[in-house]
């Protein structure tokens, strides 16, 4: 009989070298982790969706284009932030990665991150492989810690999948040139572009913040299908209610509301306040949503 | 016996699902180096038992200990010391055997990430799956299924394996594949601990028992401890049965009952040629005479009550 070594056990990461060897094993389970879900066939094409997306909305502009054509901008009343960058498009193809995001936030980007972080812990529940990862041991703290980094990597993909796609088809379709803000500022191509960065890395930090919720949910159940519909049901149910005057009390506290808020980014000078009030917004729902996963996750008993 | 000395102990351990209690107060003691199985029928909380055990459940009251160390407290730091298989296998359809292992093995966090291929390797060599390292998990057949999952179990050097029912679901083949593969663990010195609702699974690998029935450890100890707790009976066949009990009697054999041309009793600490040359000294004629035990499948019967799965 063997028994391992007193070295090989992480008590604590005492010396230098165990604290290497620590760190080392959480990114190798991290790494496992990101390879299942990057190499999983359905979430392949579920990539592939993100990717089409913004490649079908830029040649339907495109198409579209002559027909909107010196239409009156700005008419009608107050225009919401997606029509506001039609317009623009005809004139910077820069404007297309805008179109996508906000048009892929209403449903398209909530599902991509839904079907993965719901899935995160009620599918390895259906599968059974939970309660072998558990005995294996891989600690319920870590493991929980493994599924939402994880989750944030897949929400930072897809979200720069959108982008990307969506710069390149508006570069390639439309005029690319100094960027003409919502507020009427233009600014150099280079500036429009660092834009273009912050508004995409907002969009992760929302769809961060919907995959905390998605971990929680798929603590609370062995049904993956169950996990994904209901927090694509929470994501629907808080857009609906954001429409309606009659709730604009508790607008604010929506997790929906404040996605689109990154039009503030396309004006000058740039409206910090509200962007600050959906970072925040975002962090209380990621922290409070992985506090509850957590307590779920390491209080129950694993009986699947 | 000591602490220590036990790989698997626990005092009043108990389960409450709602008002049903699935397990209730037991006290295992499984010595180091046994091969211990852990009987009852389907239902009798034995996979309750191993989920509170390796700290997948938490119990409702009571205490146990793996390797000494209670649990679940210290499930992680004691875990990777325990090999296990916990109600059938569990893997990703879509990765092949060796993806499989690797996954879990990179979840270990006290496994190094430099020998995970010689560990993958060896494992899958011991369960005789290295030819199908590279098929998908999906195309395995039952038998391979259940090899991969004790595969799991022996990817690091470990002091205790559980293996809860690990012949379910399996051809012949499949068990003496799996029988065989449980002793040779065992015969590396490590504590095998095996749940099953068979019988014929555990009297042919096990040094120690133990029997649930509805929650209650009923019955707990070795094999040869077991076989005592049932009366051995000496059945004399004769034509003269009446004398053949008045002799019986003499003898004080306890429980006798006569047939046509049989009788039996329980024969205590009597010599059957003592129990013979009585018999033929007080001119009966004896046709035959035996001394049975009886079987564990009888003693399980009568531990576990009626609807005891024995048979398949």
């Amino acid at each position: 009989m063997s028994t391992i070594s007193q070295a090989e056990v992480p008590a604590g990461a005492t010396g230098g070298r165990e604290s290497v060897a620590y760190v080392r094993g959480n990114l190798r389970f991290f790494l496992n982790e990101l390879r299942l879900v990057f190499f999983r066939r359905r979430n392949q094409l579920l990539l592939l969706v993100v990717v089409l997306f913004p490649l079908l909305i830029g040649i339907g502009l495109k198409l579209a284009a002559p027909a909107s054509h010196g239409g009156e901008g700005g008419g009608g009343g107050p225009a919401s932030g997606g029509a506001a960058f039609f317009n623009q498009l005809a004139g910077n193809g820069v404007f297309l990665t805008f179109i996508a995001l906000s048009l892929l936030l209403i449903l398209v980007l909530p599902v991509v991150i839904s079907v993965i972080s719901g899935d995160s812990v009620a599918g390895e529940a259906g599968y059974g492989t939970l309660r072998y990862l558990l005995t294996v041991p891989a600690g319920r703290t870590r493991l929980l810690a493994v599924k939402y980094l994880a989750i944030v990597v897949w929400a930072v993909t897809a979200t720069v999948i959108v982008s990307a796609v969506a710069l390149i088809v508006g570069v390639i379709l439309f005029p690319v040139g100094p960027v003409t803000l919502l507020s009427g500022t233009t600014v150099s191509l280079g500036t429009g572009l660092v834009r273009v960065l912050l508004v995409t890395l907002y969009v992760c930090a929302a769809m961060a913040a919907l995959g905390a919720i998605g971990l929680a949910v798929s603590t609370f159940t062995e049904h993956a299908i169950g996990a994904i519909a209901a927090v694509m049901i929470l994501v629907v149910a808080s857009e609906v209610v954001d429409q309606i005057p009659q709730f604009a009390t508790v607008a604010p506290y929506l997790p929906t509301h404040w996605w689109n808020s990154f039009d503030s980014l396309l004006r000058m000078p740039v409206d910090t306040t509200t962007l600050w009030h959906g970072l925040l917004s975002f962090g209380v729902y990621a922290a409070v949503f992985c506090a509850i996963a957590w307590a779920r996750f390491t209080s129950g008993d694993v009986t699947s | 016996m000591t602490a220590e000395a036990l790989a698997i102990s626990s005092e009043g351990l108990t389960k409450r699902f709602g008002g049903q209690l699935a397990v209730d107060h037991i006290d295992l003691a499984v010595p180091r180096g046994a091969v211990y199985g852990f009987l009852g029928p389907n239902g009798s909380g034995k996979t309750t038992t191993i989920r509170m055990l390796l700290g997948l459940a938490y119990p409702t009251s009571g205490t146990a200990q793996l390797l000494g160390v209670p649990m679940p407290e210290g499930t992680v730091s004691v875990l990777s010391r325990v090999g296990s298989l916990v109600e059938g296998p569990a893997f990703y359809a879509y990765l092949s055997g060796w993806d499989n292992l690797a996954r879990y093995d990179a979840a270990d966090r006290s496994a190094s990430s430099k020998s995970a291929a010689a560990r993958i390797g060896q494992a899958l060599e011991r369960v005789g799956l290295t030819a199908a390292a590279r098929k998908r998990y999906r195309n395995y057949s039952l038998g391979m299924k259940q090899r991969l999952a004790i595969a799991v179990g022996l990817l690091r050097p470990r002091e205790l394996i559980i293996l809860d029912e690990p012949t379910n679901g399996l051809d012949p083949q499949g068990t003496r594949e799996v029988r065989a593969l449980v002793r040779q663990i065992a015969a590396d010195g490590i504590t095998v601990f095996v749940s099953s609702h068979l019988l014929a699974e555990v009297e042919q690998v096990c040094s120690h028992v133990g029997v649930m029935r509805g929650g209650k450890l009923v019955f707990q100890g070795s094999l040869p401890e077991l076989r005592h707790t049932g009366a051995a009976r000496i059945t004399v066949v004769t034509a003269d049965v009446a004398v053949a009990a008045k002799v019986f009697g003499k003898l004080g054999l306890a429980d006798p009952s006569q047939g046509e041309d049989t009788i039996t009793a329980e024969i205590g600490d009597a010599e059957p040629e003592v129990i013979c040359a009585e018999l033929v000294h007080a001119g009966v004629g004896v046709r035959g005479l035996s001394v049975e035990s009886p079987s564990l499948e009888d003693l399980f019967v009568g531990l576990t009550g009626e609807g005891f799965d024995v048979d398949h």
